[in-house]
């Protein structure tokens, strides 16, 4: 296969406080009218120094920013990032909500100005709610993570209800759920108990057994999980937990594999989660903003954050009168205009259009397993699992690894001089050795995903014949390879410019006062 | 499941035939048998029943639009809105650079493929502790209540102690998810939320009151400067000085638009600094804008404690050039599950780079014009709407760029005066007569750069007319 000759731009950009000049400007602003006296900040409270930011032109600033985004890969090769499932993202929704009737709007407003933003708010969740089966959704979660944290604050608000939050205080996860659920658990002041894997690879009926109890305050569990195994068991899951009386929270994150197939409440969960910038094509941005749109049954919504969109008639409410709320996540109602943006997905796709994505999505993902397992040298999670995976697969380069010493992360750092996004590696714990996780999605081409195994051939064969090129890539980049020995030194490590400033000064000083 | 024949633009695989091609090379029969590991009596019963699809980008958009124009707006209509959300100016130029698809895109990257974005994050970083005066600061979290959340948290793992002082005068939102972090009375790992008064001739901090809360169980101390109701706390120094001496440490939060004329936290014995990050370069999007920093001085005890993405500089293997990539992460969720610092994942990092191109757009003396306008207009406004009669500017000249407003002397509440600048294309400063803040019928204005003379001259004559 012919591989592309690609190099990134490389623009040797200075850092921005490094460029410009005395006195130049970028942005202007008017001085008060005549008919308004100059105030100043009372003396106490007084800037006397000059923040030291730089000074350049509005193209100046315009340059160097438009070559920050050249000298970023950002999705534009080809990504089969597994976990975060890559999706095109609409430029018709971007641009709705660019509007002045979104982006110009505030949220406490009269709601009788509102109309419209309540409208498609209140018409995604009847979406969600037919996908899931849940009674009420709300979006203020900022994030995945924020709609576990959701999950785990409603559940002390339910359980505070009922007078046994001293006593329900653990949290029962599997060790291969998203770090988030653990993590958020922790935080919200549950103690955490995590599952082992069995060799069918999800935790075992007996163990879930043992767990739970009058202790356990609710269930967090996705599935299918990272590896792309589903575990059949679930349903019988769902109810031992119930039977403890805990809550079952689903963590629908990889819901693009059984989106029209599964029903979260016809499997018994309580309540869900959807990551709307991931599964309903809304964009990323790099790590947000983003949405959790958090759902759950009608005996769980009194304890929802509130605001919550109601209808009354034809008009659109939003209705804080909601005693047993948990309060609030998050300010507002939610990152908006990624709702406006899900909501456009959802519509554009429709059933039909939603159901083939997830056909897509599983029959790529198995092709690209065929694919994988041709090339000698890497090997598949679980290889005595025989049944074909869901919409992403854990692979492993453990064997590559021990014959040429080359491991996953020098792997994704040649990948980009394909001008392939890097692979996905692992969330923790890396359960195989050397780990990767590819996920096709729906938005691949046959051609494209050839290509990415094709790099991924070759960067195999590489390994073997010229281990060095591997380890010491990315050669064909932005910037050479960075050295990651500053980053959990304390005095190295420099998160702004005026530290790094003082930090080389530091340095400069110590060399010349040895010399 | 049956091939479509029509493609969807968004799935190179509907193409007719391209699924069966693959279907043939993996040499299975039909699609249900990728799904084999799905029990039988697991698929769902309810078919999906949506509403019909829009099959083409016209339709989409005539839909988005027609609905959306429904919405009244802040452009058409003259808002004196703020509390969390403002109305700010945005330039074009942080528009083009936030919408460009490498940086709105989903992938995570690698230091070297992304570096570009790595290094926007770092500028926004940089430029904030340029404003801020300090050496470290964290890509934004969701909001800056989730921001003030995390820092109080670090807080109390830095102290070992399990007690907040907050402003009474407190805003609502923000103290509601305040108290989400500290979690229910009922748990061990409480935190406890305790209010210190207001002087009520300033509505600042009362500094008897603190100093009679202050005590070897607090962990922090957190105020506002420029506080929820507007107003400038002078006594920013002496409060982080009788903090420090109770051992307790000092979170404050700053309204970053005012740093051109605002004294740098950092130089009032700031320990750790929250924000919004909306006021540079975001839109008000319906609040979905928000995002939250958190900075502190560049020591090990503090960066030890943060939740989530800290972005260094680093050297590349090629002499004398520079990356980035994230420092301190193993501490993170990511690194330490359930035994991280709190928690992180997505966040507001597109609003981080909408902050760096906008700081670098203002520079120094930018953000000086900035300051000083907002600072002048919002008094000019307070001023004209006290000189109309039963009106009255409560704590007239100690605010920035938000106010409280007094109704009670014209015998009407604020919902019936708001009601009626409504009708007059205006929208009224935030309800706060039900705040229990004991201020009466009163709303919160907020007067911005894009506020003229003439907008607050029609403001005062559209309240008087109301009001006669």
């Amino acid at each position: 296969m012919k591989l592309p000759n690609y190099h990134a731009p490389r623009w040797d950009e200075p850092v921005v406080m490094e460029l410009g000049r005395p006195g130049a400007r970028g942005q202007l602003f008017p001085a008060p009218e005549q008919e308004i006296e100059v105030a100043e900040i009372p003396a106490a409270m007084q800037r006397k120094d000059r923040p030291e930011l730089p000074e350049i032109t509005e193209f100046e600033a315009q340059r160097h920013y438009l070559h920050l985004s050249q000298m970023t890969l950002g999705m534009m090769g080809i990504s089969l990032f597994g976990t975060c499932t890559m999706k095109y993202n609409s430029k018709t929704a971007e641009a709705a909500t660019l509007r002045p009737e979104l982006a110009e709007v505030h949220p406490y407003q009269h709601p009788d100005t509102l109309q419209g933003v309540l409208e498609i708010i209140h018409d995604f969740d009847g979406i969600l709610q037919n996908l899931s089966g849940m009674d009420q959704f709300v979006f203020q979660a900022g994030g995945g993570a924020d709609a576990a944290y959701t999950m785990a604050a409603l559940a002390r608000a339910y359980w505070a209800d009922r007078g046994e939050l001293g006593q329900r205080t653990e949290m029962v996860t599997s060790i291969q759920a998203h770090p988030c659920n653990p993590a958020t658990a922790a935080a919200a002041g549950f103690t955490v108990i995590n599952l082992p894997l069995e060799e069918n690879g999800y935790p075992s009926i007996e163990a879930l057994k043992a767990a739970i109890g009058p202790k356990t305050a609710l269930l967090m569990i996705n599935n299918p999980d990272d590896m792309g195994i589903y575990n059949p068991e679930i349903k019988e899951w769902v109810r031992l937990a119930k039977e403890a009386g805990a809550l079952c929270f689903y963590d629908h994150a990889n819901f693009n594999g059984v989106m029209s197939k599964l029903s979260a409440r016809e499997l018994g969960f309580d309540a869900c989660m959807f990551m709307l910038h991931k599964t309903f094509g809304a964009p990323k941005g790099g790590g947000g903003p983003a949405v959790g749109a958090f759902g759950c049954s009608d005996e769980l919504a009194p304890y929802l954050p509130a605001p919550v969109v109601v209808k009354q008639g034809d008009t659109y409410r939003l209705d804080n009168d909601r005693p047993k709320s948990l309060g609030k996540i998050r300010e507002f109602w939610g990152n908006v205009p990624q709702v406006v943006k899900a909501y456009a997905w959802a519509r554009a796709m429709g059933a039909e259009g939603i159901a083939m994505a997830s056909d897509i999505s599983v029959v790529a993902n198995n092709y690209m397993d065929k694919k994988l397992g041709e090339i000698a040298g890497i090997e598949i999670s679980n290889p005595h699992i025989r049944k074909r995976r869901m919409e992403m697969t854990r692979w492993s380069l453990g064997p590559l690894a021990q014959e040429t010493g080359i491991g996953t992360a020098d792997f994704a750092n040649r990948m980009a001089d394909y001008g392939i996004d890097p692979w996905w590696m692992s969330h923790e714990p890396w359960i195989v050795a050397e780990p990767f996780t590819p996920e096709a999605g729906e938005l691949w081409s046959k051609q494209d995903i050839d290509q990415w195994i094709g790099v991924v051939a070759r960067i195999v064969q590489e390994a073997r014949e010229t281990p060095e090129l591997v380890k010491s890539a990315p050669h064909n980049q932005a910037i050479a390879q960075v050295d990651g020995s500053v980053f959990e030194d304390p005095k190295a490590w420099a998160m702004t410019w005026r530290a790094w400033q003082r930090k080389r000064a530091g340095d400069a000083k110590a060399r010349s006062g040895s010399a | 499941m049956t091939i479509e024949q029509r493609a969807h633009p968004w799935m190179a695989l509907s193409a007719p035939g391209a699924l069966q091609q693959m279907l043939d090379e993996i040499g299975v029969k039909d699609v249900a048998a990728v799904f084999e590991q799905i029990p039988a009596d697991h698929f769902r019963k309810a078919p999906l029943d949506l509403p019909p699809a829009l099959g083409s980008e016209m339709e989409l958009k005539r839909d988005l639009v027609s609905k959306l124009r429904k919405n009244e707006d802040c452009e058409t209509n003259l808002s004196f809105l703020g509390a969390g959300v403002w109305q700010h100016h945005v330039p074009a130029v942080v528009d083009e650079i936030v919408g460009r698809t490498e940086f709105a895109t989903n992938v995570w990257g690698s230091y070297q493929s992304d570096h570009g974005r790595n290094q926007a994050w770092f500028e926004f970083s940089s430029q904030l502790g340029a404003l801020l005066n300090l050496d470290v600061v964290q890509l934004p979290v969701y909001s800056w209540g989730c921001a003030i959340g995390h820092a109080i948290r670090m807080a109390t793992r830095l102290t070992g102690r399990r007690k907040v002082l907050l402003p009474v005068l407190s805003d609502p939102e923000r103290l509601s998810v305040i108290r989400t972090y500290c979690q229910p009375s009922e748990m061990e790992s409480h935190i406890e939320v305790v209010p210190v008064a207001a002087d009520p001739t300033s509505g600042r901090l009362s500094i008897s009151d603190l100093k009679s809360k202050l005590g070897p169980d607090v962990a922090a101390v957190y105020f506002e400067n420029p506080a929820y109701l507007g107003t400038i706390e002078n006594g920013a120094a002496e409060i982080a000085r009788l903090a420090r001496e109770a051992g307790a440490e000092t979170i404050v939060g700053v309204d970053p638009i005012s740093l051109g004329v605002m004294m740098a936290p950092g130089d009032y014995g700031a320990d750790i600094v929250t924000g919004p990050v909306q006021p540079l370069g975001v839109h008000m999007h319906c609040g979905g804008g928000v995002g939250g920093f958190i900075a502190s001085r560049d020591e090990e005890r503090y960066v030890r404690e943060y939740n989530g993405f800290l972005v260094s500089i680093a050297p590349t293997a090629e002499p004398g050039q520079v990356g980035f990539g994230l420092a301190a992460s193993h501490q993170n969720s990511y690194g330490s599950r359930e035994h991280g610092k709190d928690w992180t994942g997505n966040s507001t990092y597109l609003w981080a780079i909408a902050g760096a191109v906008y700081m670098s757009l203002l520079g120094p003396q930018g953000f000086r014009e900035v300051g000083t306008l907002i600072l002048s207009r919002a008094r000019y406004a307070a001023r004209l709407l006290n000189e109309i009669p039963g009106v009255k500017a409560v704590w007239p000249e100690t605010g920035f760029k938000e106010f409280v407003v007094n109704f009670d002397d014209t015998g009407k509440t604020v919902e019936a005066v708001n009601d009626a600048l409504r009708a007059r294309g205006i929208f009224g400063g935030k309800d706060i007569s039900g705040e229990g803040h004991g201020l009466g019928q009163a709303a919160l204005y907020c007067v911005t750069e894009v506020h003229s003379a003439a907008d607050i001259r029609r403001l005062a004559d559209a309240v008087k007319e109301i009001c006669q």
